[in-house]
This record gives structure tokens, C-alpha cells and sequence, in this order.
């Protein structure tokens, strides 16, 4: 699977790969959502620690479309939250 | 996947499909994408122009506060050793504000740089998969038939749209944060017109509006600790001027800090 940082590069994991990220960003989901703000950064960062360590990045000539893509990874939680409750990054 | 990725994937895949919907015949696809990227490289270098402006500004308030800070140090010192001490706290109140500000510009023109680098990153990332969509549509025009090439069009040019949704992100980011900045600027400017950081000679003695402001504005604790400060080098006495410094009464801890004093140059320094 492709996986993008966002302000970053894209990286190919291997396909077992989609449940750890899924779970890891589920325990990031549940931190913003229970307003656990100090633990927020460095749940969040294991996310982007998982792909970079497990993946290995696509060329930037290559053009290929990503199957997730992450936010940027100096998001706050202040922007994580407001993810959630739909008013999103990139305005439409 | 839901949460955070699975709307980010959504919302960059919806930008994405909207960049490339509009052409149906392949030779069309490739003639609107590659021109859609070339116009969204030049968003990005106007981006970064807007951040660099931003930032120019900042650092132009930061040398004039700098100026400020030194001019009315320099007051509160003369205030002080004539005597007037009513108008040396008045200047080191100013300072205090202007000091105040200094910090918060500093931290703002720090966290500019950052997204002009982040900008610049993109804008190269970006430009690296345009120049790869321009060699492959070539390649593509030439090796493949009208309904295979629709296809590899396609795919190419929704790896370029991802990228350049990216790149939309990263600026979005970049805009929102530089009108904060701009809001902390005309703060800035703000109590620049108001006379905030003016000289305080042509003032008088007389407390104005300003200064009533600035007591709220300034920490008094700090502007305090900073005029026993000067007595106590004034009164230390190295080079005082002929005017007579305030009467003991006035200053009772002066000689408390004097290690703030400049050391006297006595001791055998350097070898």
C-alpha cells in the first residue's frame, strides 16, 4: 500500500501494514476525541515513526496515487480536533 | 479508514478528481492537467513571495522596536540622573512594552521561516512530478492507443493532482498563519501610531493616556526591578554625570544589585 505524508514524501508499506496504522490512528483518534491533549504529540508521532520506519519512500518522479494519506505531521491538536468536527484542513 | 486519514484521503481525493474531471478525450486530459500544474507552480511561488513579504515586515518592526528599546534605555538614564524619576519609569514602562512585542515578533518571524521552508520543499516535490508527467504524456502520446493512453493518463495525472492537492494544503497553512501575523503586525503598528514607543522628552511631565495604558500593558514588577537596577548603577557612580542623583530615601536597595553594575574593568582580563 501507498501512503502519503502530507508536506512530505509517499512511502510503499507492505499491505499487512494498513491495521497497524488503522490502529495506532484510532488510539490518536481517541486522545483527541477524550480532549487529552498531552497526550496527543507523541501518539501522533509514532504514527509518522511506524511509516517511515516500515516503508520506504517513492521516488519523487514517480506518479503514483496514495491508497491513505496522512496530515501533515506538525499538526496540533487544536487542528486535529477541528478535524474531527468537520471544518477540515483544506477548506472546500 | 476513518478518523483523520480517512478524511484526509477523502477531501485530497475529491480535490484531486475535481483537477481532472473536466476532460474526457485524452489529449485534452493531458493538455488541462499539465496546464493546471504549471498554474498551481506559480500559486506556490506567489505563496512563498506572500510568506517572504510577511516576514520582511515583521523584521522591519523588529529593528525599529530595537531602536526604541535602546532610545528610551537611554532616556530612563538621563531621566534618572536628572533626578526625574516620575519620567524614567515612564520611559522603562515604554521599554517594557516594546521589549514585550519584540519577543512575540521574534517567535513569529521564526515560525515564517519555517513555512517558507516547507513551501520551498513543496514547491520541488512539485515541480519534480510535473516535469515527470511532461516526459511520460510524451511517451504516452506515442506508444499507446486513444483507449490505453486514457487510462495510463489518468493514473499519471491523478499522481501529479495528489501532489498538487498537497501543495494546496501546505499553502492554505501557510496563508492562515501569515494572517496572524499580519493581525500581530498591525498590533504592532497600532501602538507605533499611538505614539507608544515616541520620545518621551517631548512629552513633559504629565501622565497622558498612553502612559496610563502602558502601566496596564507593561509588568510593573519588571519595570520596578529595572529602575532599582539603574539607580544602583547611577549611584555606583562610574563616570556619573554632574547632576544630582535622587536622595538616598528614594532608593533604598540600590546597593543590593550591584552586581548588575558594569564590572570595572580593573582585574587582569584578558591575556
Amino acid at each position: 500500500m501507498i501512503v502519503r505524508i502530507s508536506g512530505e514524501d509517499q512511502y510503499l508499506l507492505p499491505d499487512d501494514a494498513a491495521e497497524k496504522l488503522h490502529a495506532q490512528e484510532q488510539a490518536v483518534v481517541s486522545i483527541v476525541e477524550g480532549g487529552r491533549e498531552d497526550d496527543f504529540a507523541e501518539a501522533y508521532r509514532a504514527l509518522f515513526d511506524y511509516v517511515r520506519a516500515s516503508g520506504t519512500p517513492i521516488p519523487e518522479e514517480e506518479l503514483e496515487s496514495s491508497d491513505v494519506i496522512l496530515p501533515p505531521p506538525d499538526l496540533s491538536f487544536d487542528e486535529a480536533a477541528r478535524e474531527f468536527t468537520g471544518e477540515g484542513l483544506i477548506p472546500d | 479508514m476513518a478518523g483523520l486519514t480517512g478524511r484526509m484521503s477523502t477531501v485530497v481525493k475529491a480535490k484531486v478528481s475535481k483537477l481532472l474531471d473536466r476532460a474526457e478525450d485524452p489529449a485534452e486530459t493531458l493538455d488541462y492537467s499539465y496546464q493546471k500544474q504549471v498554474e498551481q507552480l506559480q500559486n506556490v511561488k506567489k505563496g512563498i513571495a506572500d510568506v517572504v513579504t510577511a516576514k520582511k515586515r515583521l523584521q522591519m518592526q523588529e529593528s525599529s522596536l530595537q531602536q526604541s528599546v535602546v532610545k528610551l534605555d537611554t532616556q530612563a538614564r538621563q531621566a534618572l540622573s536628572s533626578g526625574n524619576e516620575d519620567l524614567a519609569r515612564t520611559a522603562l514602562e515604554r521599554k517594557n512594552v516594546a521589549q514585550t512585542e519584540l519577543q512575540g515578533l521574534d517567535t513569529q518571524v521564526t515560525e515564517l521561516e519555517e513555512q517558507q521552508q516547507k513551501l520551498t520543499d513543496s514547491e520541488q516535490k512539485l515541480r519534480a512530478k510535473i516535469e515527470a508527467f511532461r516526459t511520460k504524456k510524451e511517451v504516452i502520446k506515442a506508444q499507446y492507443s486513444a483507449a490505453e493512453a486514457q487510462v495510463r493518463i489518468s493514473e499519471a495525472a491523478t499522481g501529479v493532482g495528489e501532489q498538487m492537492a498537497d501543495v494546496g494544503l501546505a499553502m492554505q497553512r501557510a496563508v492562515d498563519k501569515t494572517e496572524n501575523m499580519k493581525a500581530r503586525a498591525d498590533a504592532v503598528s497600532e501602538l507605533e501610531a499611538a505614539g507608544t514607543f515616541d520620545d518621551i522628552t517631548a512629552l513633559g511631565t504629565g501622565e497622558d493616556d498612553i502612559d496610563r495604558q502602558l502601566k496596564q500593558l507593561s509588568s510593573q514588577p519588571e519595570v520596578d526591578s529595572e529602575l532599582a537596577k539603574m539607580k544602583s548603577e547611577l549611584g555606583a557612580g562610574s563616570g556619573a554625570p554632574a547632576a544630582q542623583i535622587a536622595p538616598p530615601s528614594q532608593a533604598p536597595d540600590a546597593s543590593a544589585s550591584e552586581e548588575d553594575a558594569p564590572a570595572p574593568p580593573s582585574e587582569g582580563g584578558q591575556g
